[in-house]
This record gives structure tokens, C-alpha cells and sequence, in this order.
């Protein structure tokens, strides 16, 4: 029932007691937590972005030389790096933590101190990979590690180290925010939010929770085992030992497999959020959504080696990976056909979010009919290790993720500053990013089939790949215009953008029954939820707190802020980085650092656990 | 230690009884025994129900740990979804990579 | 016992406590860890390029001087058992502390007794640190015997998983301390029931990881 119609005159200040640095660097407040990562994540989209600019760069004519080989090598590990773990994932984080208590009607995660924690790992880990840079050996062996190149023998420099050890790091902020959110989803659901009421953000977030907590395990054994053979000279990834080259190969993908799922369905959920909204209708389909979902999840556990047609796994494990990847595209396929039929006879509104959000629609969809010709060993063959590929994968992570996130972005940013973006530059920001995405990797799907080669820093003329690699490349620059205004935008709108109300978009779920920004405790009240729509419904009684208040105010009990949660990220991020020491021969001093960090880590978590999360009451 | 949420009653779930403790702590030792004994046995660790009678021994001494020591059975029903789900994917993944890598073969090696 | 009625905090969904929910969800995840470790052993099984190895003698021209399996069956048995008594003192633990000051149970706050929680909490750390003791033993023996973590692939695959474990151990030794020293400071009583529950579902599933290892290590030839 509350509707936009009047919009206050100011937006609702935050209602927090604190403010300044401290107050963020002490926060377990789930919103704000959710806005350090949103915006740590876009300062490293810019350096992401950068680094694919010079990949461009260099590869816009044939045998460019503006940079080196080695350079190369760090650009594209490094791009596929940051992107993936620095800020994919951290951005649908954002989302988590601003959305999921929101939509459950819950005030908070059921750990906040652990969720405080899982963000400054993730920043601490981030900075410590990208320190690399300043000492010129940022790693270069792929975001995906390969061995044996990526052992002592084939990389001695730090870069490997860096990259080995920053994955384990941010490997445990992503682990411990799956406990958290599983814990909060199964536990702090209002009274009638069932689970098939819970909008499909909330059930994507949920399901991505299961797929982090089982695969990131499996790829912290496979850095291990890399990190003990380069460092204590274990056998697990040595030849002459009789150890199997593929072993990282399958241990990586067990994990790299989900991890595109964890990428991906977030954006999806932020995309069923966003499309009912802007058509004015149900979405199509909700429990075949949920069930896809699940589904997806659990497959994805078990297509991995499609990674690896050209090994030589044999006809019979081909074959069995092939079927499973096929079948995989169905539940994917089936969400792609309920958006369409939610849109289809709605009241359409195009603006900037349901722009985006109708663009991951279409676009995943190519990379998916690129991803199913993969699924076949025998044309992977032809496709695997080209351009085809990467055509392919950044269809469906930055066509896909990354236009579903930016759809969130538009959405939610409303709900989390009290203001709204601007409708025309968002425009400009969309048609810019789509027109520049598909100028840059269309053309791949040609320069793949032509034979190009990934991960090469030049490649010769006269093989027809000029045209392709231009129009790439210029599509690129354009895409770095786009960002340039929408960043413009994100900027412009905290100060000049209209004042948002709870609902600017009359949108059903429960985070839009409560104020923008949120008060400290989300909800005066915890609703009572009848339905999927409760704002559609009228199933949820207008707000009627209107004025600022503190959750003390109030009477309801938050947890306090605290600053230890941030040094034992800091210590663990230390003691990890103690080990570069041990390829600097500087072993005892590595030592000493591990024992040392180690130690005030132990003791810093002590003195989190024995210090109550709120003031007795 | 930090307050929480309220749980509902802890108390009103069924418990093993100290009987039953007392027996799984002797059915795990004589298993336990058992499996040893038998891996001293050449002729019975040469024939191909050897890895099968193991693997089965040590599968009962796991399900009775988890579902009486850590109580899944008394407990409510999320814990077992919360446990059987992912003991199935790892289960699945162990015995992929073990036919994939040529560990596992059908007719037992 | 369930003070839901108390200020501002919603029950929970459930009516079950995050914590237990939490740490299901990290034995769940902690599978999927182990079985990594223990898939690279069984896959790596038998492909030792070099001995010592673990079921079988190593003889020159293969090895510099013969060696013999290495495995110790009959040490490590007894640490098995002994990591299994470790889960019924858990138990015992866990019970005593439900159970302090009903009828039948006595206060428990002594150290003797089917009652004390401090008993068995601490009879529940000795025995762990008994195992890994146990382990300290073998992987001196097997170093002295020439097998170290870098030897050959059974080294490798050997003691990173069972070194993994064994941390696994010390961590819950070192949880059963604190709650011993908890114990000892203020007393643990029915109302802290959960947070021994927790500690426990973690040793139990310490020791569910040791059962499956030393079936497919040790037994398994």
C-alpha cells in the first residue's frame, strides 16, 4: 500500500548513532556492511577494467608491443582474477547483506561479527593480491592456476605465491558469510515467510550459500597441496614423482564448476526481483524457479570436467560430462523462458534496472547456446583454448552477472542512500555498456573459430583477425565511456538524486515496506507475512514509524560495534602473507612472522568469543 | 558467552539413553576389533570381499557416531538435510575421481 | 529455558539456535574438505615412484636399501581406540553438563563422578591429546624410517592428510580446554548445554574423519 505518490522532502537519515571512520570500521550493521562491499568491489571493477583496457590495447593490431609477454600474462591473470573474486562476488555479497534480512523481515544476519569479519578479509586479501603489482610480480599464471606451470620449477618469481596465497585468504571470507547466510535464511524468517513465500533473491542467495561452503574447500586442498610443493617441496604436483598432471586440473574445476553457479545466480535472483516489478506482474513460474535453481546447484557438482575435453580423459568420462553438462542447460534454459512469460502481457517500464535486467536475458542467452555447443567434446575441440571461449564466458559473466548486477544496482541503490540515480544518464550508462559488450565479443565467437589463441599476447596478421580484434578492441573503449557515466552517475546521485520513499518502485517484497535508507533495526516491527507480494497484497500494515529513531529508542536490543572482528581478519591476513618471506630465503623470519600473526590472531578471536555480541537485557 | 536468539526448548527431543551410549561404545570397539583382526587374515584380505567388508564395517561405525553420538537421529530433520546433502556431493565427487584417475575399475583389481 | 518473551529478540524460525545450525552447516563443508584430502591419497595410492610404502616392502634397484611397509597397524589401532573412548567421554561431558543439579545427577561440581562435567571434559582432552601423541610418535618413527612429507607421493598425500586431521584435533583439544576452564572458573550448567552440544558435534565429527581415514589408509592395502 505505501506507494511513491509523496516522496518526502529529504531522505530518512540513517538513524545511526555513529558516524566517521570508526563507525564503519567498527559497523556490524549488515546495510552498511553490504555498502563497503559494493563499493570496494567497484574501485576494484575500475582496476579490473583498466587491465582489460591494456589487454585490448595491445591486442587491437597484430603483433602490438605496448607491453610485454610477462606483462600479458599478469594482466590477463590478474583481470580474470579481480573480476571474479574481487568483484563479482563481492558485489552479489552487497546484495546479500543489504538484501537478505530485508526480505526475510529479519534485523540482522545471525552472526554479525562474523559477517564484519568476512568483509575485511575480503578487503585485507584484495590489497594483499594486488600488492603484487608494486613489486612487479603480480601473478601470471591464470585465474586458473594451472600446474606444472604454475610449480616452483616453471614459476620461481613471487607471483604464483601471491596469487596462491591471496586465494586462501579471500577463500575464508567467502566460507565463513556461507555459515552465516545459510544460518540466517534457515533461522530469522518472519513469522509466515515460509520458504517457498521468500522472493527468488533469497532463495538464489541461498542456494549460492551451499554451493561456496562445498566447493571452496575443495579448492583450498588444491592450493594446499600447490602451496606445500612450492614451499616444502611436496611430491603432489611433481612428474618425476609419478604425480598426475591433472589432479589440480579436476581438484580446481570441482571447485571452478560451482564457482560459475556462485557468479551467476545472484545476478538471476536480482533479475527476478527486478522484472515482475517493472512488469507489474507476478513472476512466472516461482516454484519451477526455486526447483531450477536448486537443481542447477546440484548438478553443477557434477559437470566440472567438461573444463577438460582436451586432456585425454577418454571416450567413456567424455561422454558421461558431456551428458551432464547438456542436461545442465535445461533447469537454465527454464528460467529463461519464465522470465520472458513474466514480462510477456505486463505493464512494461523500461527503466534503467529493467533495461539491464532485460539485457541479461538476451545476452545470457547467447552465451548460453555457446556454452551447450562447448558441451560437445568433439566441436570443444575446435572451440577450447580460442577466443570461441572467451566469447563465450564473458556473454555469460559479464552479459549475465554483471548486467543483473548492475540492474540490483539501479534498483536497490534507491533503498540503500535515499536517493534515486538519474533515469537519463542510467540510459546512457546502459545502451553504452550494451552496445560496447557486444562490440567487443561478438567478434570473438569469429577470431575463436579463425583460431586464435587465448591467453597469447600477440598474434600475426594476414590470418584474418585484424577486423575482429579492432572491433573488440574499439568496443572496449566504448564500454570504458560507459563506465566512466555510470560511475558519474553513482557519484552525482548520493548528493543530486531525487529523494526516494520506501517503494519509489511500487515493488511487492518487504525491504520496500521500510524507510530508505533503513533504520538501524530494519523493521519497528517484524511483520507477519501471508504471501510472496506482501506490498502487492496489502498484507503488510503501512509504516507508521516516520521519524528517525534509534534502535536504543526503541528498546530494540542491536549488536554492538566492535573493531576486533577487523584485527583478526588482519592478523590472518598477515600470517599468510609471512609465508611470501619463504622464497625470499628468509625462512626464520617467515616463521617468526606465522607464530607471531598466528598468535594475536588466536588471541584477537578469543577475545571476540568471550565478549557478549549485545548488552545484557 | 554472547546472547542469542532463543532457541525453542532444548529438552523436549527424544535422548539416547545411557543404555544405548553404552552400547555403541561397545559396538564401536568390537568393529573396531574386528577390522583389525580381519586385516591380519591374508587369505580373507587376498579374496575380493576383503575392501567391501571393510568399507561396510567402518560406513555402520560412522552412521552410528553421527547418529547417536552427534544425535542426528534425535534431532530435528534440518540437521540431517543440512548433513546428508553435502556427505552425498563428497561421496559423489570421491568416487568420480577415483574412476576418473583409473582407481576404481568394475571388476575389482 | 527459552526466554523468548524477553525484549526485542524475534524466536528464531526454527526454534532451534544459530549456533548449532552453523556448525552442521561447517560439518557439512568440512566433507567436502576431507574428502579432497582423502581422494588425493586413494588416487595417488600405489603410484609412488619411490618407498617407503605403506603395505608394501620397498627393494633395491627401487629403494637404496630395503625397506619395510611402514605402517605401525597395531600402534595406530590403539590410538583409534583411543580417539573412539574420546567420543563416549564427550558424550559423558556433554550429559553431565545437561544434566548438573537434577535429581539423581547431584550438584556435578566436583571432579569425580559420572556427574562431573569436569571430569570428562578433561578425560575427553586427555584422550585427544593421547592421539596426538600417538601421531607425534608415528611421524617421528616414520621420518627416522625415511619418509617425510617430501619422500614420495605416499609421504605427500600421507601426513598432509593426516597432519590436517591431527590439526583438526588440536583445535578441538584446545576448544575442550577453554570449555574446561570456563568449566572451572564459573561452572557449565544445563544453560550452557548448547555450546558443549557444539564442541561435541565437533569432536564427533573429528573423530568420523579418523574412522573413515583409517579404514582407507591404514586397513585398506
Amino acid at each position: 500500500m505505501a506507494t511513491a505518490a509523496t516522496a518526502p522532502a529529504h531522505p530518512q537519515t540513517t538513524s545511526h548513532p555513529q558516524t566517521g571512520v570508526w563507525s564503519w570500521l567498527t559497523t556490524v550493521d549488515h546495510k552498511r556492511i553490504g555498502a563497503l562491499y559494493l563499493y570496494t568491489a567497484l574501485i576494484w571493477f575500475l582496476i579490473g577494467g583498466l587491465e582489460a583496457l591494456l589487454i585490448r590495447m595491445q591486442l587491437q593490431g597484430p603483433n602490438g608491443r605496448l607491453i610485454s609477454a610477462d606483462t600479458y600474462n599478469q594482466l590477463f591473470t590478474m583481470h580474470g582474477t579481480t573480476m571474479i573474486f574481487l568483484v563479482v562476488m563481492p558485489m552479489s555479497a552487497a546484495f546479500f547483506n543489504l538484501l537478505i534480512p530485508l526480505q526475510i523481515g529479519a534485523r540482522d544476519v545471525a552472526f554479525p561479527r562474523l559477517n564484519a569479519f568476512s568483509y575485511w578479509v575480503y578487503l585485507f586479501g584484495s590489497i594483499f593480491m594486488n600488492v603484487s603489482w608494486l613489486v612487479k610480480a603480480a601473478p601470471d599464471g591464470g585465474w586458473f592456476g594451472y600446474t606444472p606451470l604454475t610449480t616452483y620449477t616453471y614459476s620461481p618469481g613471487l607471483n604464483i605465491d601471491f596469487w596462491m596465497l591471496g586465494l586462501q585468504i579471500l577463500g575464508v571470507s567467502s566460507l565463513a558469510a556461507g555459515f552465516n547466510f545459510i544460518t540466517t535464511i534457515i533461522n530469522m524468517r518472519a513469522p509466515g515467510m515460509q520458504f517457498m513465500r521468500m522472493p527468488i533473491f533469497t532463495w538464489m542467495s541461498f542456494v549460492v550459500q551451499f554451493l561456496l561452503v562445498l566447493a571452496f574447500p575443495v579448492i583450498t586442498i588444491a592450493l594446499v597441496f600447490l602451496q606445500f610443493d612450492r614451499f616444502f617441496g611436496t611430491q603432489f604436483y611433481q612428474a618425476a614423482a609419478g604425480a598426475d598432471p591433472l589432479l589440480w586440473q579436476h581438484l580446481f574445476w570441482v571447485f571452478g564448476h560451482p564457482e560459475v553457479y556462485i557468479l551467476i545466480l545472484p545476478a538471476f535472483g536480482l533479475v527476478s526481483e527486478v522484472l515482475p516489478t517493472f512488469s507489474r506482474k507476478p513472476l512466472f513460474g516461482y516454484p519451477v524457479m526455486v526447483y531450477s535453481g536448486i537443481l542447477i546447484a546440484f548438478l553443477g557438482f557434477g559437470v566440472w570436467a567438461h573444463h577438460m575435453f582436451a586432456v585425454g580423459m577418454g571416450p567413456i568420462a567424455d561422454t558421461l560430462f558431456a551428458l551432464t553438462t547438456m542436461l545442465i542447460g535445461i533447469p537454465t534454459g527454464v528460467k529463461i523462458f519464465n522470465w520472458i512469460f513474466t514480462m510477456w502481457g505486463g505493464d512494461i517500464r523500461f527503466t534503467t534496472a529493467m533495461k539491464f535486467a532485460i539485457a541479461l536475458v538476451a545476452l545470457f542467452t547467447i552465451g548460453g547456446i555457446s556454452g551447450v555447443m562447448h558441451a560437445s567434446p568433439p566441436a570443444d575441440l575446435q572451440q577450447t583454448d580460442t577466443y570461441f571461449i572467451v566469447a563465450h564466458f564473458h556473454y555469460v559473466l559479464f552479459g549475465g552477472s554483471m548486467m543483473g548486477l548492475w540492474a540490483g544496482v539501479y534498483y536497490y541503490y534507491p533503498k540503500l542512500t535515499g536517493r534515486m540515480l538519474n533515469e537519463r544518464l542510467g540510459n546512457w550508462h546502459f545502451w553504452l555498456t550494451f552496445v560496447g559488450m557486444n562490440l567487443t565479443f561478438m567478434p570473438m565467437h569469429w577470431s575463436g573459430l579463425l583460431g586464435m589463441p587465448r591467453r597469447t599476447w600477440v598474434y600475426d596478421s594476414g590470418q584474418g583477425l585484424e577486423i575482429w580484434n579492432q572491433m573488440s578492441s574499439w568496443g572496449a573503449y566504448l564500454q570504458a565511456v560507459a563506465v566512466i557515466v555510470g560511475f558519474w552517475n553513482l557519484w552525482r546521485s548520493r548528493s543530486r538524486g531525487e529523494v526516494a520513499g520506501h517503494n519509489p518502485w511500487n515493488a511487492p517484497t518487504l525491504e520496500w515496506s521500510i524507510p530508505s535508507p533503513p533504520p538501524e533495526y530494519n523493521f519497528a516491527t517484524i511483520p507477519t507475512v501471508t504471501s510472496r507480494y506482501p506490498l502487492w497484497d496489502a498484507n503488510v500494515p503501512a509504516p507508521t514509524d516516520t521519524t528517525a529513531t534509534t534502535a536504543k529508542e526503541k528498546g530494540i536490543p542491536m549488536p554492538n560495534p566492535t573493531i576486533k572482528p577487523l584485527f583478526v581478519a588482519l592478523w590472518m591476513t598477515l600470517m599468510f602473507s609471512s609465508m611470501l618471506l619463504i622464497h625470499k630465503d628468509m625462512l626464520t623470519a617467515a616463521v617468526i612472522g606465522i607464530i607471531t600473526f598466528a598468535t594475536l590472531m588466536t588471541l584477537s578471536l578469543y577475545s571476540w568469543l568471550l565478549t557478549p555480541l549485545e548488552d545484557a537485557h | 558467552m554472547s546472547d542469542h536468539p532463543q532457541t525453542g526448548s532444548h529438552e523436549e527431543h527424544e535422548h539416547p539413553t545411557w543404555k544405548q551410549y553404552k552400547y555403541v561404545a561397545i559396538i564401536l570397539t568390537v568393529i573396531t576389533i574386528v577390522e583389525v583382526w580381519v586385516y591380519y587374515i591374508p587369505a580373507f584380505v587376498a579374496t575380493k570381499l576383503f575392501v567391501p567388508a571393510l568399507l561396510i564395517m567402518s560406513a555402520v561405525k560412522f552412521a552410528i557416531v553421527v547418529m547417536f553420538y552427534m544425535h542426528l537421529k534425535y534431532d530435528h530433520k534440518l540437521f540431517r538435510a543440512l548433513f546428508t546433502g553435502p556427505l552425498i556431493i563428497a561421496a559423489a565427487t570421491m568416487i568420480v575421481l577415483l574412476f576418473l584417475f583409473g582407481q576404481l575399475s568394475i571388476s575389482a583389481g | 529455558m527459552s526466554h523468548a518473551a524477553a525484549a526485542g529478540h524475534p524466536p528464531t524460525t526454527t526454534g532451534l539456535d544459530h549456533r548449532k545450525i552453523a556448525i552442521w552447516a561447517f560439518i557439512g563443508s568440512e566433507c567436502m574438505l576431507f574428502t579432497s584430502l582423502i581422494s588425493t591419497y586413494l588416487i595417488y595410492k600405489g603410484r609412488s615412484v619411490t618407498g617407503p610404502f605403506p603395505h608394501e616392502a620397498c627393494n633395491p634397484p627401487q629403494c637404496a636399501t630395503a625397506l619395510k611397509p611402514i605402517l605401525n597397524i597395531p600402534v595406530t589401532s590403539a590410538s583409534t581406540f583411543v580417539l573412539l573412548m574420546s567420543s563416549l567421554f564427550m558424550v559423558l561431558a556433554l550429559a553431565a553438563v545437561e544434566n548438573k543439579g537434577k535429581p539423581g545427577w547431584g550438584k556435578g561440581d566436583g571432579w569425580w563422578g559420572l556427574g562431573s562435567s569436569k571430569l570428562w571434559l578433561l578425560a575427553t582432552a586427555i584422550a585427544g591429546a593421547t592421539f596426538l601423541g600417538f601421531q607425534a610418535y608415528e611421524f617421528t618413527s616414520f621420518v627416522h624410517e625415511g619418509l617425510t612429507i617430501r619422500t614420495n607421493l605416499f609421504g605427500s598425500s600421507f601426513f598432509t592428510l593426516t597432519g590436517f586431521h591431527g590439526a583438526h584435533v588440536t583445535v578441538g583439544v584446545l576448544w575442550l580446554l577453554t570449555l574446561l576452564a570456563i568449566d572451572i572458573k564459573r561452572g557449565l550448567g544445563p544453560k550452557d548445554a548448547l555450546i558443549v552440544d557444539i564442541s561435541a558435534l565437533y569432536w564427533h565429527f573429528v573423530d568420523v574423519v579418523w574412522i573413515a581415514i583409517f579404514t582407507l589408509v591404514y586397513l585398506i592395502q
